[in-house]
């Protein structure tokens, strides 16, 4: 939406005119990123991630296709053709090193970005859709970065594929055939490595096409602040060109910074170096983990090892970690409180410390070997993190007293804000 | 009626009854759903193994070699087959289990040959995840059954390759063979 005092697209050359009437898209970019676009003033440095996260998506659609360029999509020749980027193909190796760092950078700041909702409330109504439409980009990274991660056919990506695909062999009934379906084998062989290319090359399109959607759900109520009070009149707000474009532009400085430190100067740290072996269907490796980004769900998968009831510990391992973010589709709704930001919550704020260092603690115990004392420690992290969505988050929003909140944006940022105030007794 | 047949006449829209563009209505809705599916099919259909994965490959072992409390590791559609001559004290040991108490109650003559009780064939993939578990080669870890041990996510299977502890919901699947001679034997 832009507020009554938003300004207008105004093409001033005689072809953008001509253009306007035609196919009005620099109408359409103006008010999304431009100068028709009016952003809360007091943003701080958390809202720059959905931006980063853009950018981290052209990175990976950029490289990703150069690299598909040459990349064989066959086990006879996918470690190999690998090989032959990291050795061979005009800087290959940067291009590859560029996806696979671009991935975890990509996953560091959607973390941070949703760690910034968590915090001010940005699920809560008015903005429920373009949390719920967050969470299924969220899932579709996990479903690329799953599949991106068997294409070098290393250690690591066959038993990868075979622990992931695994799971869907957990649900009754159905379970066998739908495993065997998926892989169109009994194990993962070509014809799983050939469809995991397909979907991985299709999936960040997706992607694109749901973040489109995400951007226009936010422009409906517009941005949310750190106050969590909805704006209220124009000194409330900038437009989005040019003062947040050069906000974003300054942590695309820090953030390459960052990235090229990874890219350059230690291109395997978050990679295993077991996946430079050649898949062995034979061998397992000691010690599987996925990569770090889904270590706190991995966590919650091997905290189930006993029978409940009559449901398999496989199964249950199964649920809870699809739980684990399937709870976040019902968050608007579990938090029942009207005051959205963090910052008059006292209350939730010590709780959302808590789960912070709560998934940091999976997050730990899932890349950790599965035994003690990481198994029990996993198991009261996996207990606390539902307790947390299931029980504490609608229990603090009944019984907390909030802080006094601002009148205004303007309030908050100067101090006093007399227009509005005036406006608001008239 | 002729005359006003295919357009909806005020008379016609508001009355009771049966329209004539009703068929057509219900024929092309029909037609398209139908043709959707089996559209779908195909799409759907293709993802299963293909012909060439599905044909039946047997393998067969030379298990002469193998000692009593030794074990193999044979490949039967590309994943690992454990074939196990146990010993009578790890037989003895599967025997004394009281199946009842178990995950997946078998007894150890389910799960082998008749008179061939020592040789315990089954696959090498944990019915966790499907990760191989340790306990076929010499030297490896066994488990505190005397097993196997998946080193993934901790299953622990005991000499008759029966779950006894960890995630697994099932025993190690055993697979079809059959023995084409006291030395052979044939897999699948």
């Amino acid at each position: 939406m832009s507020f009554p005092w938003a300004k207008e697209y105004k093409p001033s050359h005689p072809f953008m005119v001509w253009m306007d009437e035609k196919l009005p898209l620099p109408r359409l970019v103006y008010g999304a990123v431009g100068g028709g676009y009016e952003v809360p003033r007091n943003l701080n440095y958390m809202w720059n991630f959905g931006f980063l996260a853009g950018l981290c998506l052209v990175i990976q659609i950029v490289t990703g296709i150069v690299l598909a360029m040459h990349y064989g999509a066959n086990t006879q020749v996918a470690f190999d053709s690998t090989e032959h980027i990291m050795r061979d193909v005009n800087w290959g190796w940067m291009l590859r090193y560029g996806h696979a760092n671009g991935a975890s950078a990509f996953f560091v700041v959607v973390y941070a970005h949703i760690f910034r909702g968590f915090y001010y409330g940005s699920y809560k109504a008015p903005r429920e859709m373009i949390w719920l439409l967050g969470v299924v980009i969220f899932l579709l990274m996990m479903a690329t970065a799953f599949m991106g991660y068997v294409l070098p056919w290393g250690q690591m990506s066959f038993w990868g594929a075979q622990v992931i695909t695994g799971l869907f062999s957990a649900i009754p009934i159905v379970g066998d055939g739908l495993h065997t379906w998926l892989l169109g084998g009994f194990a993962p062989d070509n014809a799983a490595l050939n469809r995991f290319f397909s979907l991985h090359f299709l999936l960040p399109f997706v992607i694109l096409g749901v973040v489109i959607l995400h951007v226009w759900a936010l422009h409906i109520p517009g941005s949310s602040n750190p106050t969590g009070v909805e704006v209220k009149s124009e000194s409330d707000t900038v437009p989005f060109f040019p003062y947040f474009v050069a906000k974003d532009g300054w942590t695309i400085g820090l953030f390459m910074i960052a990235y090229s430190a990874f890219l350059f100067f230690m291109p395997n740290a978050l990679g295993h170096p077991d996946n430079y072996i050649p898949a062995n269907p034979m061998q397992t490796p000691a010690h599987i983990v996925p990569e770090w980004y889904f270590w706190p769900f991995y966590a919650i998968l091997r905290s189930f090892t006993q029978d409940f009831l009559i449901v398999p510990a496989k199964l249950m391992g199964v649920l809870a970690m699809f739980a684990s973010i399937l709870v976040w589709f019902f968050l608007p709704w579990l938090d029942k409180s009207p005051v959205r930001s963090a910052k008059f919550r006292p209350l939730y704020r010590r709780f959302f410390w808590v789960l912070l260092v709560d998934v940091l603690v999976l997050g730990y115990c899932g890349g950790s070997p599965a035994e003690e004392p990481y198994v029990i420690i996993a198991q009261i992290a996996s207990i606390y993190y539902f307790l947390h969505f299931f029980v504490i988050v609608p229990i603090v929003s009944s019984i907390e007293r909030p802080d006094p909140l601002p009148f205004s944006i303007t309030e908050a940022v100067l101090g006093s804000d007399e227009a509005a105030a005036l406006e608001a007794k008239a | 009626m002729a005359h006003d047949a295919g357009t909806d006449t005020p008379a016609a829209a508001s009355g009771e009854g049966v329209r004539r563009r009703d068929f057509i209505n219900i024929a092309a809705v029909s037609a398209a759903g139908v043709g959707g599916i089996a559209t779908l099919y195909p799409l759907i259909s293709q993802m299963a193994p293909s012909a060439d994965v599905l044909a039946e490959s047997s393998t067969e072992v030379d298990i002469s070699a193998i000692q009593p409390g030794q074990a193999i590791k044979a490949v039967f559609r590309k994943q690992p087959v454990f074939i196990r001559n146990l010993k009578p004290e790890e037989i003895k040991a599967a025997e004394e289990v009281d199946v009842t108490t178990l995950r997946d109650p078998q007894t150890l003559k389910e799960r082998t040959k008749a008179g061939k009780e020592n040789w315990l064939i089954t696959m090498g993939v944990c019915t966790h995840l499907g990760c191989v578990p340790l306990g076929s080669g010499e030297g490896e870890v066994k488990g505190e059954f005397g097993g196997y041990f998946c080193p993934c996510h901790g299953s622990v299977y005991d000499t008759a390759a029966r779950i006894r502890k960890g995630p697994a919901p099932k025993n190690l699947q055993v697979p079809d063979y059959e023995f084409t001679s006291d030395t052979v034997v044939k897999i699948g």
